[in-house]
């Protein structure tokens, strides 16, 4: 792919979010949301131009939102009380991500949204999610080692964007960081044990190592939103995170007992361009049913 | 943690934001003299003491305070399904943050009490077999469904109001375990009763659809919140109950009615300030008593749920059921690498001291 600094506005053709500043677009609960960010001191002086990396922000709180969805349904449906709340915490850290990057990403798209504009009003084309992500709860194995790879990728991906050009982002990761260390320490904690747990747990994990597999992909993909970032030093190349986070993956499953499985027949892709899989409609749909079925309520 | 700009903080909402929660907690903090007294069961009723996991104490009581908190741990974690099942939808991202927080909340309490019950020599694993038979129970609240979003702020409200109400006392029960996990309870249900009311308070501010959202809830709500309760059991009905031999071991510290009655009127003025209007014709502040009068409970809907014949009993205890056997492949997992682990850790000991 290309890394010539090309238009945002050409990046996947589907979303408002690229649209050319038309003035400023600041609410007062925009504005209230911004301040609280770490940084954002710095971003809050003239009228908010818009910065042609908002698309590749998107993508990060995309993932971030729609993994505390599908983590929260699992409230109530764990193994054990202790597992209701510890997946319960991290579908809040990753909530709380995807809430400090809206609305700044409303301050720099040009749009003025704020996170509930982002999370309740968005037809599915214009999500950027990757397809690990929106993938149906499948058993506690499926979720582990779900939660294993993106973890081990947050890990790595908030590592680099600690040292971002943008303050805002470098904050928002600096914060996230220490989250995603206890996501990947829950995680691998869990694959050693079903790994190495019982001959039921060892195959069922095994299993979920394999069917996870077609997903992962889409995470290194340097599609053009991030070499665009990427290019202007705020983000970084998703295929310069591979190997880390592969290496990661690898020492955990080894550790369980278990077999890292070969490359996959067939891989998603598309996401970060909008377009998704089965499971993402019935996902939006649940999640934002409530707040469209009452246009301009507040809550 | 969750700011509220719209209420007045200073003004107490619940029972745990009043001076009787904070008279428990600080008699917890103070409380000495107990080597004095002795270990005598009765002595240490006599002086107020608190009765200790290692204490002497009648089969009964231990028999009573199991059942109990058992109960209280049970409703802890079945209530935790009537909110749950809002989590993926909660309208706004600030809402579902709040909701994910309360639900694990309740967990986190659940786990608490079934640890104070262990104190009393049963464990959770037995306790939970016993839920999920049917041979301990759970609050009967939590048999009614969740049909709209303003039912999460309704429970907040009511149920929570009226859960703290019958805990804050619980706040100086004799048994320490308890009374020490019924201050760090209250404490964090007073938040959730809290976010309820401004759930309600945001629906009533809201559209003309918001706002019939909010009184439907509190229709449906109030009478199943006021029978939490439990049945009458001053006047004639105090005979036959738990709750005179409850009060002599000083594990009930009120009754029934009392605890209605300043259930009742500590949330009336509430829903006047939110504007609705609560489901009771019979209403009406009554200047001899300095109460608000209150209509007749159907005291047989309450049993009939209590028997299991509610809305929602079956589907309560199968959705417990279902995660608990899904799980036990997990928990299985879990204990035969402790098992590994421990016998790993053995063997490097042994060569250790070999060497």
């Amino acid at each position: 792919m290309s890394t010539s600094a090309s238009s945002p506005s050409t990046d996947t053709g589907t979303t408002p979010v690229t649209e050319p500043v038309t003035g400023a677009v600041s609410s007062a609960s925009e504005s209230a949301h911004r301040e609280s960010l770490p940084g954002a001191a710095e971003n809050t002086g003239a009228a908010p131009g818009a910065k042609p990396y908002a698309a590749y922000l998107l993508g990060l709180a995309d993932d971030a939102m729609v993994y505390a969805q599908r983590l929260g349904e699992w409230m109530t449906n764990a193994p054990q009380i202790e597992e209701d709340m510890a997946l319960g915490n991290i579908a809040l850290d990753l909530l709380g991500q995807a809430r400090g990057l809206y609305p700044y990403i409303g301050s720099i798209d040009g749009t003025g949204r704020g996170e509930d504009d982002y999370a309740m009003q968005r037809d599915e084309r214009e999500w950027h999610n990757v397809h690990l992500v929106e993938q149906e709860r499948g058993d506690f194995a499926d979720e582990m080692a779900r939660l294993l790879w993106f973890s081990a990728y947050q890990v790595e991906l908030h590592t680099s964007l600690t040292g971002s050009g943008d303050d805002v982002v470098a904050g928002v990761a600096g914060k996230a960081l220490k989250e995603v260390r206890y996501h990947l320490d829950h995680a691998s904690l869990w694959v050693v044990r079903l790994g190495d747990g019982t001959a039921e747990s060892h195959r069922r994990m095994q299993a979920a190592l394999e069917r996870v597999l077609p997903h992962l992909a889409e995470l290194f993909d340097d599609d053009e939103a991030s070499v665009l970032a990427a290019d202007l030093e705020v983000g970084v190349l998703p295929s310069t995170l591979h190997d880390a986070v592969v290496a990661r993956v690898a020492h955990v499953v080894e550790q369980g007992t278990l077999t890292l499985p070969d490359g996959s027949r067939w891989r998603s892709r598309g996401g970060r361009a909008g377009i998704h899989s089965r499971p993402m409609g019935s996902l939006l749909a649940e999640m934002q049913h409530i707040a469209r079925s009452h246009p301009g309520a507040t809550w | 943690m969750y700011g509220n700009d719209v209420i007045d903080p200073n003004e107490p909402l619940n029972a745990a934001e009043t001076a009787a929660y904070d008279a428990a907690a600080e008699h917890e903090d103070q409380r000495g003299g107990r080597d004095t007294v002795g270990g005598d069961f009765d002595a240490l009723l006599a002086a107020d003491q608190r009765i200790e996991p290692r204490d002497a104490m009648p089969d009964e009581y231990r028999e009573t305070l199991i059942r109990q908190i058992a109960q209280h741990a049970h409703s802890e974690i079945i209530g935790m399904q009537p909110e749950g099942n809002w989590i993926t939808r909660a309208p706004s991202l600030r809402r579902k943050a709040i909701l994910i927080a309360k639900v694990q909340d309740e967990a986190g309490h659940g786990l608490y009490l079934y640890s104070a019950a262990e104190t009393l020599g049963i464990d959770r694993q037995e306790l939970l077999e016993r839920l999920h038979d049917g041979k301990q129970k759970y609050s009967s609240i939590f048999n009614y469904p969740t049909l709209t979003w303003a039912d999460c702020g309704a429970i907040g409200w009511l149920v929570d109001g009226a859960a703290i109400m019958n805990q804050v006392p619980l706040c100086r029960c004799s048994y320490g375990p308890y009374a020490r996990a019924m201050i760090r309870v209250c404490k964090e249900e007073s938040f959730h009763q809290r976010q309820g009311f401004e759930i309600l308070w945001n629906l009533m501010r809201g559209t003309e659809s918001q706002k019939a959202m909010a009184q439907d809830a509190a229709d449906r709500w109030w009478w199943p919140a006021l029978a939490m309760f439990g049945p009458p059991d001053t006047g004639d009905a105090a005979k036959g109950g738990h709750t005179e031999q409850s009060m002599a071991w000083g594990i009930k510290r009120f009754s029934n009615d009392d605890l209605r009655q300043k259930f009742v009127d500590m949330t009336v003025p509430q829903a006047q300030k939110l504007g609705l209007t609560l489901p009771d014709p019979d209403l009406r502040w009554n200047e001899e008593r300095g109460h608000w009068d209150f209509g007749q409970i159907d005291w047989d809907e309450f049993w009939q749920v209590l028997r299991g014949d509610g809305p929602c009993n079956a589907e309560r205890i199968e959705h417990r059921r279902r995660a608990h056997d899904e799980g036990a492949w997990v928990r299985e997992a879990a204990n035969a690498y402790a098992t590994k682990q421990a016998a790993r850790e053995r063997e490097q000991q042994q060569k250790e001291s070999a060497a």
